[in-house]
């Protein structure tokens, strides 16, 4: 097991360098100076542009750029923003807060996503089943932004339930009807996904030998049914997961939400190539992490699952 | 479950300020304005661009703030009047030397006086080419600017004493002091050489308000004014403090406004401009911005050189239909051009000669496209480029149509993905079409609108225009001591560019604005930005 997560661990590695390099070589390749764009319409003389340019280091050539980037990284330095700002204090800044909004929303569509799935997959065919499957088809089919407006316009402007942005702070209670709008679109998949792969483990050998055993229905129905059907639901609930760390743009943008979406999105429009990259950097390596976790957690679901040496 | 935060340590700040204000005359209790002297007004504003420093900042988000926290030596009231702040006078013989006496007894927030050496430091630095600030250009009339050598020192800053410094610009210019209110004037306490970037974080300023002490900017988050009680000029807060709420999009604070979360909007997004006056009544604004939008058609381009560029312009001109795309494609959000400046700076005509050029004439235009292929036959296709991240395509598709349908030529929009692309383009001069242009005021004069733009070889002439005679019209009017004749020769210039239409002006902006029920007193200023010291609000 040990070694299994060593080697996972440094596989990881070349994963970052190669990732590092596209990406800063796409932000560098972005047509248009960023220079240029700092001065909106008007047009400063080009000695203001050179002096600029050579401050941020962006006279250089790519190679250069990056390889002062990569060592800065080893130090510890993720660079400045055009705004004079660490990158790193903006990660610090902004990557709890999409975790808060992105733990919170995985919770509300596993916890209503499971339950709804499993009570289905258990009544295949019955009225609840029914209904849900259309509720499900109706969420999926909304865009994000949709939801998003609705949801705001309804609960924030007309009825007053919750602040219509986040506030000063990013409080978790000003986080949650954004965290809801966020898992409706995940909780329609989950409940899906759940109510399958529930119907196709009720008609399992073990379950049925479960049953003849004189196990209890309340017995079955969590551990044998319920933890075996759980696998593709968790590999979808991480990658979910991975996503909405990655920054769910458009929603914390309706709701002002000061995360890693809206700042990513800020840096590419400004073109600042080190803040991209170091938060894309940031987000790899979450993605790693997750995934490898997730790996880990089918053994723990399914003990027929072993890790080669 | 609506929660309402209010900054509990800004109000005790703000409370404690006006105590020791209350004191120097204890006798008599401070008198209260209308509303709540300790309410924080909240606003939107959006990510500085960059560090709070005056001579590095060049964009709204930044510009806001500055304005609150510094005073220059002059301020703008809602026209656009110049009023001393920091000046006690700014007086002149010839337009180009200028002798500038500061108010006794201003300080900075740190306690500092603010001083002749305040000024000439902080534009000494943002001039030098080494320190690359973003508005060094500002300080190209004055003399010894160099943009080939670094220079420390400009020869034609001179403190004569702790409240008095003279400059001396590189030739006349009559509008000098008009410039002296927009932020790469405003003058930097000691403190700040220390450690320029830690300044940047924490700016000490001698303006209305303060920042609420250390960390009061929460980068992308908001930033926290409170009111700065030394401050003694005219621009004295009605309210208790200001904090600015950073958006990523207007749409966001629009809901904000309509959730009694925000109590000014500056801006209204393109989806609530057709409702947002039934809404808010008498609470909402339409007037006139110091925006002028238009888009050129360089003289290198094939058929647009000498005698036929100018018959081509003409015609194309003639061949759009302001009115309708203003009220179409913008329900009434943009007001048809007049001549190549805006309505709310002071000598504003609407009947300058041969601006008559901006008239849709379908007829006219046509004669003149074919006195043009006279000349030369046309061939090809008229484009008119712009980036597509700025919500432009709608207008460009409506004229380039128009001139398509009324001239009988292929057109159309050449959209650039960014607008950094489309800017480098431009930039170095390898864009091929047309291409729109736009300008907002720094200053309101009538001069900054067409110098930097159409005098030869001048920082944003994108288009390469050229006119001796024009030039020279420029020159004098800024060697004219007196405003109006000033006016005069700036108008006689823009006889010329109708002539010539180095641009051809479209539009100018309008700003939107709304507020809450709590606020009143809210006006906006010439360039778009709301006065924010005069608000009140009640709670």
């Amino acid at each position: 097991m040990a070694g299994y997560i060593a080697r996972r661990l440094l596989q990881a590695i070349p994963v970052l360098l190669g990732t590092t390099f596209l990406i800063y070589f796409m932000v560098f390749a972005m047509p248009g100076d960023p220079v240029v764009a700092l001065f909106g319409d008007k047009t400063p003389p080009p000695q203001v542009l050179e002096a600029v340019r050579e401050r941020y280091n962006l006279d250089k050539p790519f190679i250069v750029q990056y390889l002062l980037f990569l060592g800065g990284i080893f130090q510890g330095d993720f660079g400045v923003s055009f705004s004079g700002q660490p990158v790193s204090e903006i990660l610090a800044v902004t990557f709890p807060v999409t975790l808060q909004l992105a733990v919170l929303a995985v919770l509300i569509e596993m916890v209503f996503g499971i339950t709804i799935g499993l009570v289905s997959g258990l009544r295949k065919g019955g009225i609840f089943d029914a209904s849900f499957l259309v509720v499900s088809l109706i969420l999926i089919s909304l865009p994000v932004f949709v939801v998003a407006f609705v949801a705001q316009f309804v609960f924030g402007i007309q009825l007053g339930w919750f602040r219509t942005t986040v506030g000063p702070g990013a409080p978790i209670q000003d986080l949650v009807l954004p965290a809801i709008v966020l898992a409706t679109i995940s909780f329609a998949q989950i409940v899906r996904l759940t109510r399958a792969s529930v119907i196709d483990t009720g008609g399992q050998d073990f379950v049925r030998t479960a049953a003849s055993k004189g196990l209890s229905r309340r017995r079955i129905v969590p551990v044998h049914i319920l933890r075996n059907s759980l696998i593709p639901v968790v590999t979808y609930l991480a990658v979910d997961f991975g996503v909405l760390m990655v920054g769910a743009t458009v929603t914390e943008g309706i709701f002002n939400v000061p995360g890693v979406g809206r700042t990513l999105y800020q840096a590419i429009i400004r073109g600042e190539g080190p803040t991209v990259v170091s938060f894309v950097t940031v987000m790899v390596l979450i993605y790693l992490v997750i995934n490898l976790l997730v790996d880990l957690l089918y053994a723990v679901l399914d003990p027929r699952i072993r890790y080669a040496k | 479950m609506k929660i309402k935060r209010i900054g509990v340590a800004a109000i005790a700040l703000a409370a404690a300020g006006a105590l020791t204000l209350a004191g120097c005359s204890s006798s008599s209790e401070p008198e209260a304005p209308a509303g709540d002297s300790t309410a924080i007004i909240t606003t939107n504003g959006s990510e500085p661009q960059n560090p709070l420093i005056p001579t590095n900042t060049n964009e709204t988000g930044g510009g806001k703030i500055l304005d609150s926290i510094f005073a220059g030596l002059v301020y703008y009231d809602g026209e656009g009047a110049p009023h001393n702040d920091m000046a006690e006078s700014i007086e002149t013989d010839d337009a180009q030397t200028y002798t500038i006496t500061i108010k006794d007894g201003q300080t900075f927030t740190n306690g500092e006086d603010v001083t002749a050496e305040s000024f000439v430091k902080a534009w000494n630095y943002g001039a030098a080419l080494d320190n690359a600030q973003l508005s060094s250009y500002f300080f190209d009339s004055i003399e010894g600017f160099s943009y080939d050598e670094n220079v420390d020192e400009l020869s034609g800053l001179e403190v004569v004493d702790d409240s008095t410094f003279t400059v001396t610009l590189k030739q006349p210019e009559s509008d000098f002091p008009l410039r002296l209110g927009y932020s790469a004037f405003f003058p930097l306490p000691e403190a700040a050489w220390e450690d320029l970037d830690a300044f940047g974080e924490n700016p000490i300023g001698n303006g209305p308000y303060m920042l609420d002490g250390e960390g009061a900017w929460k980068h992308n988050e908001r930033i926290d004014l409170v009111v700065n009680e030394d401050y003694q000029g005219d621009r004295q807060a009605a309210n208790g403090g200001l904090s600015i709420i950073f958006y990523a999009t207007q749409d966001a604070a629009y809901a904000d406004l309509q959730g009694g979360n925000l109590d000014v909007l500056d801006a209204i997004p393109d989806s609530a401009l057709s409702t947002f006056q039934d809404e808010f009544g008498d609470r909402s604004v339409t007037q006139g911005a110091a925006i002028f939008q238009s888009f050129v058609v360089p003289d290198r381009l094939a058929h647009f050189g000498g005698e036929e560029g100018k018959l081509r312009r003409a015609a194309i001109s003639h061949a759009i239909n302001r009115e309708e795309v203003t009220d179409v494609i913008f329900s009434g959000t943009r007001t048809p051009a007049h001549d190549f400046t805006s309505p709310v700076i002071d000598g504003y005509s609407e009947d300058i000669p041969g601006s008559d050029v901006l008239e849709y004439d379908p007829e006219l235009a046509k004669e003149l496209w074919a006195e043009a292929d006279a000349i030369s036959p046309w061939e090809g296709s008229f484009q008119i480029g712009y980036n597509a991240d700025g919500g432009h395509q709608g207008w460009v598709d409506a004229v380039t149509n128009q001139i398509k349908n009324e001239l009988g030529i292929d057109a159309s929009g050449a959209p650039y993905p960014t607008f950094a692309e489309f800017r480098t383009a431009i930039t170095d001069r390898t864009i091929e079409t047309g291409f729109r242009t736009g300008w907002q005021a720094d200053y309101p004069s009538l001069s900054n609108f067409l110098g930097p733009i159409y005098v030869t070889g001048a920082g944003s002439n994108d288009g390469d225009y050229s006119n001796p005679e024009f030039d020279a019209l420029i020159n004098e009017g800024l060697s004219e001591t007196e405003v109006e004749a000033g006016i005069e020769k700036f108008q006689q210039a823009q006889e010329i560019l109708f002539e010539d239409l180095p641009a051809i002006p479209l539009w100018y902006s309008t700003v939107n604005g709304a507020w809450g029920e709590q606020v009143e007193n809210v006006q906006f200023g010439w360039n778009s930005v709301p006065l924010y010291y005069e608000v009140t609000k009640s709670e």
